[in-house]
């Protein structure tokens, strides 16, 4: 019998979708074994019903619910509880679904403040309502899956690498473990760790090319970009972005990582464990204009939150 | 009885979005909206983030088209911090943004409009998907998920990162391009052209010719367009001037900083997308359907509606047959699909011909920046429309204000009327079949929203 899928997204930009999508050929394998009941972005399986008439939000029963995208309005936390309750093993397939993404970064802001901005802009016609007809209403919050259901795999990437999610899939239809990278961004890479003697006190801006030597020099003739004085969060970082090829897809684009798999521990705190990492290598953090940018990719369970109002 | 249909999620499309349609007594549609559900609030999140960090940002606006987001993005922090790329780094980007483009549009024709046409709009939704494609024609689809998958390596392996891409920096390019990495890129990317031709022909002659009557009638409305040319009013996606123009054909070209002149936006109660409207017009703003105002579609159709010609040999000739057959402006919905092809044959031929140039390997890609206060408007053409990022910035090159006019929200209104239209002539005396709302919503699915 083939393993019956269910595919959700919600609050998401589809780069999950599409890495899916990118597994190739290798999707034709996966779709030999496993029979997709419900996947929005390319199946016209609807949650009223065919006729559009149906009275509650169903999903088509599935052994295995993948989801992509953090919570952020009531649609998206029912269709999450309908998915846990009709599926019986649910992965959260990317930095949204495991820590919110970079869509969490507005939870730095009240709702009321993201419509006082997007509703008044420079182009926008003033109006003195906030669109409500036929629309689910925002949380407070960008959630992760894990604040509202029970999850059972976390595949974080942003989006996750295409060989990961193609051997999660084979072994869950296999009926085994899968095994995803556990260690740091840094263990898998390659660049030229020459020690602290001297290391750049300051961070810079990713403003002027790293040093790399010739185009084609291989990723281990670089110096370590945080060596060369420029923020990468490789150290708090999950590994897995390189997929089987294992090298950092963004150090080998010679640019610095910015955390997209999410801590190197699910409940770790990019932000906190990185500013630790530079305080303990004596490097000045307050060169950096901010640091609300290393949680963009974890700003879901509590991590970022709305100023408080100042006491007048 | 009155009652009320709901088409939720509307699926095959890139977004999340509802259909809810109004019978009267008789079982006639009184009413039709497409609600569009998402907002994550990018225009304040970016605020006091370093304007060289938002192309890594932004791009996750959307999935499908991030290096459409990543390259405007980049843009408009050159705009603010008064900077210039090298000319080859701005034309790797070019390079970047015509293969995506080429693979975007094998994406949206093959995995996401193609079952309504293959399978047949009326075949069972179990069935009506590029899965049902697969078991149905393995050999055309095989091929369809290899050129697609080519066309997206081309940009993984150059550039590491394609979903969310880095490449592109203030001042240029992350890295240069070797020449054994041209030579590879140029012979797949003709690879890919042969099969842009191939599908081209493919659409022409077998496809579309089953469906002649649908595609004039489904959902088709009569609005005005918005795309972008170069000097000598050829299409371009990645730069030029905007055109804008009338349901007559009538138009004017802009500089993409005077946007804000042309258009503007309106807040409907039915949608959290705003809807764009030609401000220019000065005739305000109005869906409805017997007499819009203001409205105007952007996209591939709009794109070849816009322009005077194609800049490559290959795209040009299909504009002819098309103009012969269609008219200028075209306006029937369903020629998106058309005009998505011969974007990609134009795609494939621009992105060769840049790679046939050596020049492409200059290792001079990227210019060192100074950050500052500014203003800069970024725009490149999206697959589903132009794309606007308008930033400023303070002294420190921090972000003081955004503003986002993404492509497809340039088509919220033109998708609200031509579903409206598509629910009216296909729902009658309340007969509602999966058949009648799957057509309504193909009406949706053709501006690949």
């Amino acid at each position: 019998m083939p393993v019956k899928v269910a595919s959700e997204w919600l609050n998401s930009c589809s780069g999950c979708e599409i890495s899916v999508l990118d597994m190739g050929e290798r999707l034709l394998d996966i779709l030999a074994v496993a029979d997709f009941v419900h996947i929005p972005a390319l199946m016209d399986s609807k949650y009223f019903g065919q006729l559009g008439d149906g009275k509650h939000l169903d999903i088509p029963q599935a052994d295995v619910g993948i989801i992509s995208g953090g919570i952020r309005n009531e649609e998206h936390l029912e269709v999450a509880k309908v998915m846990r309750e009709r599926c019986g093993f649910i992965i959260a397939l990317g930095t949204c679904a495991t820590h919110g993404g970079i869509p969490s970064l507005a939870n730095s802001y009240t709702p009321e403040q993201i419509f006082e901005r997007y509703y008044h802009t420079e182009t926008t016609d003033p109006a003195d309502f906030v669109p409500n007809q036929g629309l689910p209403a925002l949380l407070e919050s960008c959630d992760a899956l894990d604040q509202h259901i029970k999850v059972d795999l976390l595949v974080p990437g942003c989006p996750p690498h295409p060989d990961h999610i193609f051997s999660a899939l084979v072994a869950l239809v296999k009926g085994e473990a899968p095994a995803l990278p556990e260690k740091s961004v840094c263990d898998a890479c390659p660049t030229k760790r020459e020690g602290k003697g001297d290391l750049a006190k300051k961070l810079k801006r990713f403003l002027e090319a790293p040093e790399y030597g010739a185009p084609d020099e291989p990723l281990d003739q670089m110096r370590c970009l945080l060596e060369q004085g420029f923020l990468c969060m490789g150290p708090v970082t999950r590994a897995g972005c390189g997929g089987d090829g294992i090298l950092p897809r963004c150090i080998s684009a010679r640019v610095p990582c910015r955390g997209c798999y999410g801590p190197v521990r699910p409940e770790g705190n990019q932000r906190l464990d990185m500013l630790n990492a530079l305080a303990s290598n004596g490097i000045d953090v307050t060169t950096l204009p901010e640091s609300a940018s290393m949680l963009r990719f974890s700003g879901a369970h509590g991590r970022l939150r709305p100023a408080r109002p100042k006491e007048s | 009885m009155s009652r009320n249909i709901t088409v939720q999620p509307i699926t095959r499309i890139e977004g999340h979005a509802s259909i809810g349609i109004e019978l009267d007594d008789n079982g006639n549609v009184s009413d039709a909206r497409v609600n569009f559900m998402s907002l994550r609030g990018f225009e304040k999140f970016v605020e006091g983030k370093p304007a060289e960090e938002l192309p890594r940002i932004v791009s996750r606006i959307c999935g499908i088209c991030p290096w459409m987001h990543h390259l405007a993005s980049t843009k408009a922090v050159e705009g603010c911090f008064g900077a210039t790329p090298t000319p080859t780094g701005s034309r790797l980007r070019e390079l970047m943004q015509t293969l995506a483009h080429a693979e975007d549009k094998l994406l949206h024709f093959f995995f996401l409009a193609a079952p309504d046409f293959v399978m047949g709009p009326d075949a069972d939704y179990s069935i009506r998907n590029v899965i049902g494609i697969v078991k149905s024609n393995p050999e055309l689809a095989t091929q369809a998920v290899r050129m697609r998958q080519k066309a997206k390596m081309i940009l993984d392996r150059f550039t590491k990162k394609t979903i969310h891409p880095v490449a592109g920096v203030p001042g240029g390019f992350c890295k240069p391009l070797t020449e054994e990495d041209r030579v590879d890129m140029l012979a797949q990317t003709r690879e890919i052209m042969d099969f842009a031709l191939f599908t081209m022909d493919l659409a022409k002659n077998e496809i579309f010719p089953q469906y002649l009557d649908v595609i004039k009638e489904l959902g088709t409305i009569t609005t005005g367009f918005l795309g972008t040319v170069d000097k000598e009013g050829a299409l371009n996606l990645y730069d030029g001037r905007l055109r804008l123009m009338q349901p007559s054909g009538e138009f004017e070209e802009f500089d993409t900083a005077d946007y804000t002149d042309y258009l503007a936006e309106k807040v409907v109660p039915f949608s959290y997308g705003k809807f764009p409207y030609a401000r220019r017009w000065n005739e305000g703003f109005s869906l409805d359907p017997d007499n819009p105002k203001g409205i105007y579609r952007a996209n591939t159709l709009a794109r070849i509606n816009v322009a005077d010609k194609m800049a490559t040999p290959r795209a040009q000739a299909e504009l002819e047959e098309f103009r012969a057959v269609f008219g200028r402006p075209a306006q029937a919905t369903l020629l998106y699909h058309y005009a998505r092809l011969i974007e990609e044959v134009y795609a494939c031929e621009r992105a060769v011909e840049i790679l046939e140039d050596k020049e492409i390997t200059n290792p001079d890609v990227r210019a060192h920046v100074e950050p500052g206060a500014g203003r800069g408007v970024g725009c490149v053409e999206a697959p589903r429309g132009t794309l606007i990022h308008d930033y400023s910035t303070d002294e420190n090159g921090l972000i003081t204000s955004a503003n986002l006019i993404v492509g497809t929200t340039h088509n919220l209104g033109p998708i609200n009327l031509s579903v409206h239209r598509a629910a009216k002539d296909l729902i009658k005396d309340g007969v509602v079949t999966e058949g009648i709302l799957n057509r309504i919503e193909m009406a949706v699915r053709a501006y690949d929203p």
